[in-house]
């Protein structure tokens, strides 16, 4: 039973072993030439602007959180719809009231102002 | 036997569920209600005729399925239909009921004009209802988050008190904090037993011998975290202080209230339904958590100044003498916690709801010297206050004293005599800071002349305070009725025979063996 996971456990082992080692290599061959661009802290790119601790505006999870509403409908919607024959009149009906109690906290959501940003 | 319901089939599913689809139904109607009516004062009040509306004919469709004695065919799988859920469903929706009658005043005087008050506590109640219907771990565990994420929101509703977000951002950490607990509780013991069901867990134990197994027993036990945390008991009552002084007063009054009777209705279940053979494996943890949360609680109530704060302890040590009752682990304890919920719901709902009448700004700032002369200026308020003092504390006379009475009696059946003689010693340190409210009500002078004059009790919040008294004497000098109906209702949560000898264990419950 045990030995089943020997694979698993070398792969593992290479992983760390490779990763180490890459690490140290890097930091044992490459030249050395700091300049102040380069020691600066790498951001897609950009020239940074400031640190990054800064406060924002709550309505940033308001939307987050209506994003994972509607992801969790999609997530329920397809296998539905994938097995929609199979399930019938019941599956429909489910889903119907899936739905409807969405919609009413999505109107609900939507007459109180969450998607507008000001 | 009554109606028999196939909750396999959609429509036994429908009957079986009859309660909780007619809450959510309203509750649904409510929040289109609030999204295109939340201007002030008028649309605040009609949300909350609405909400009493909602929760009383819930309370009514509850009824009648206790009427006709609904019953699962077969084991309950998900849903349990039996009179421990119809009656600890019963005293949320009383609880609820009162807080939204307490709160009709409240929130105009405090100024709170959000619609979405009355809609969590609608949703909080839906949790309560589906965590005492639970028939498997996970569903309880999803009436519980419910539950708890609603009240976690009204606690901070009022958003001009800066305690208000201290004490929501406090409640939903460790509520987190809790349900991660709970969760990996319930994860270890579907790790031992192979099912989350709660009436298989019990034939599996008894089927594969697992009363000492190490996953098992690790399960229980942050099971029981997660649930002390919940209910606030020593030494996992942190936050309860904070919180319950922060809340809105009629929301401290549900939280001590339904909330705790809803995560104990939980608990008793697991612990007589599912873990009542196994009774070895978990007896003594919750043996030591009940002393320590007596003990702890009325100490530290003790200590405290203000009224409010007092309350909040009082309310850990009434956690204690309720886990009293989940020691004995029989039906007994079961139908003592019934009847010992439904009398903490009547007090604490009335003890708040005076405390809301003498109180501004969150009554944070009300002393218990505060209430001296109380007697002389209002003393149908006066007399209240005293009866729920008194019952706290389990003064004979009053219903307070019977429900400790049918604790004390559930430990001395299951030869707990030990946990009895602490639960009344505990009882009688309480004195020391139930008795000092009603010496200050009646034997002081008021401060000056015109204190208590705004101290009146007005509109539906009166009826409350009024009722809860009434019927914390009459339940005090006449129990028969309750007490038959909370035997009633718990004299089926074992169990029965025919299930433990002959279900099936779950397909994979043979690995747990090992």
């Amino acid at each position: 039973m045990i030995q089943e996971y020997i694979p698993i456990l070398l792969f593992l082992g290479f992983i760390v072993a490779n990763a180490i080692g890459m690490l140290v290599f890097s930091h044992i061959l490459s030249p050395r030439r700091p300049t102040k661009i380069k020691a600066s802290p790498y951001e897609s790119g950009m020239p940074p602007l400031g640190s990054t601790r800064e406060r924002f505006s709550v309505k940033f999870y308001l939307i987050a959180m209506l994003f994972i509403v509607f992801d969790i409908e999609v997530v329920f919607l397809i296998p539905w719809g994938v097995q929609f024959r199979k399930l019938g009149l019941t599956g429909f009906v489910a889903m119907a009231i899936f739905i409807l109690v969405l919609e009413v906290g999505h109107a609900y959501a939507w007459k109180r102002g969450a998607l507008e940003w000001d | 036997m009554g109606m028999v319901v196939n909750l396999a089939t959609p429509a036994g599913l429908f009957w079986g569920m009859l309660p909780e689809i007619v809450l959510t139904g309203w509750a649904l109607a409510l929040m289109l209600v609030a999204g295109w009516r939340h201007g002030g004062e008028e649309d605040q009040r009609f949300a909350g005729q609405l909400a009493l509306a909602a929760l009383v004919s819930t309370l009514f469709a509850l009824w009648w399925l206790w009427a006709k004695d609904a019953r699962p065919d077969g084991i309950a799988l998900m849903i349990a239909l039996d009179g421990f859920r119809y009656a600890s469903s019963t005293i949320f929706l009383l609880g609820a009921i009162m807080t939204v009658m307490l709160s009709l005043g409240y929130v105009r005087r405090e100024r709170i004009h959000t619609p979405e008050y009355y809609l969590l506590i609608l949703f909080a109640t839906i949790g309560m209802m589906v965590m005492s219907a639970a028939a498997d771990l996970i569903v309880l565990f999803l009436g519980l988050e419910i539950m708890s994420i609603c009240v976690y929101v009204l606690t901070g509703i009022n958003r001009r008190s800066v305690f208000g977000a201290e004490a929501a951002l406090k409640y939903f950490l460790l509520g987190a904090f809790a349900s991660g607990f709970l969760i990996y509780g319930i994860a270890l013991i579907y790790g031992a037993t192979g099912t989350t069901n709660l009436t298989l867990i019990a034939v599996s134990i008894t089927n594969l011998g697992l009363q000492s197994n190490g996953m098992l027993m690790a399960g229980i036990g942050l099971l029981i975290i997660g649930f002390a945390f919940k209910v606030g008991a020593v030494p996992f009552h942190m936050w309860t202080p904070d919180v319950y002084e922060g809340a809105p007063t009629p929301i401290t009054a549900f939280m001590a209230a339904a909330v705790k009777a809803a995560a104990f209705a939980a608990l008793m279940r697991i612990m007589v339904h599912s873990l009542g053979e196994s009774i070895g494996t978990w007896q003594n943890a919750v043996w030591w958590l009940a002393v320590v949360t007596m003990l702890g609680g009325n100490l530290m109530a003790l200590a405290q100044r203000r009224l409010k704060r007092m309350l909040a302890y009082s309310s850990i040590a009434h956690a204690g003498y309720l886990l009293t009752a989940v020691v004995s682990g029989t039906e007994t304890g079961a139908a003592a916690y019934l009847f010992y919920a439904f009398a903490y719901t009547l007090v604490t709902l009335g003890a708040f709801g005076v405390l809301a009448v003498v109180g501004r700004n969150g009554e944070r700032d009300v002393r218990i010297d505060d209430l001296a002369g109380l007697a002389a200026k209002r003393p149908w308020l006066a007399f209240a206050m005293a009866v729920f003092m008194l019952s706290l504390l389990g003064f004979p006379g009053t219903a307070g004293f019977m429900a400790k009475w049918y604790v004390l009696m559930s430990a001395i059946e299951a030869d707990q005599w030990k946990l009895g003689i602490i639960l009344v010693l505990a009882s009688v340190v309480s004195a020391g800071y139930y008795l000092p409210v009603v010496m200050e009500m009646y034997m002081n002078q008021p401060i000056t002349e015109e204190a208590h004059q705004e101290s009146v009790a007005v509109g539906a919040g009166r009826w409350v305070i009024g009722a809860t008294a009434a019927l914390l004497l009459l339940i005090g000098f006449f129990p028969g009725r309750l007490m038959d109906v909370s035997r009633s209702s718990s004299d089926d949560l074992k169990p029965s025979a025919a299930f433990t000898l002959n279900a099936p264990t779950g397909p994979d419950a043979g690995m747990a063996s090992r």
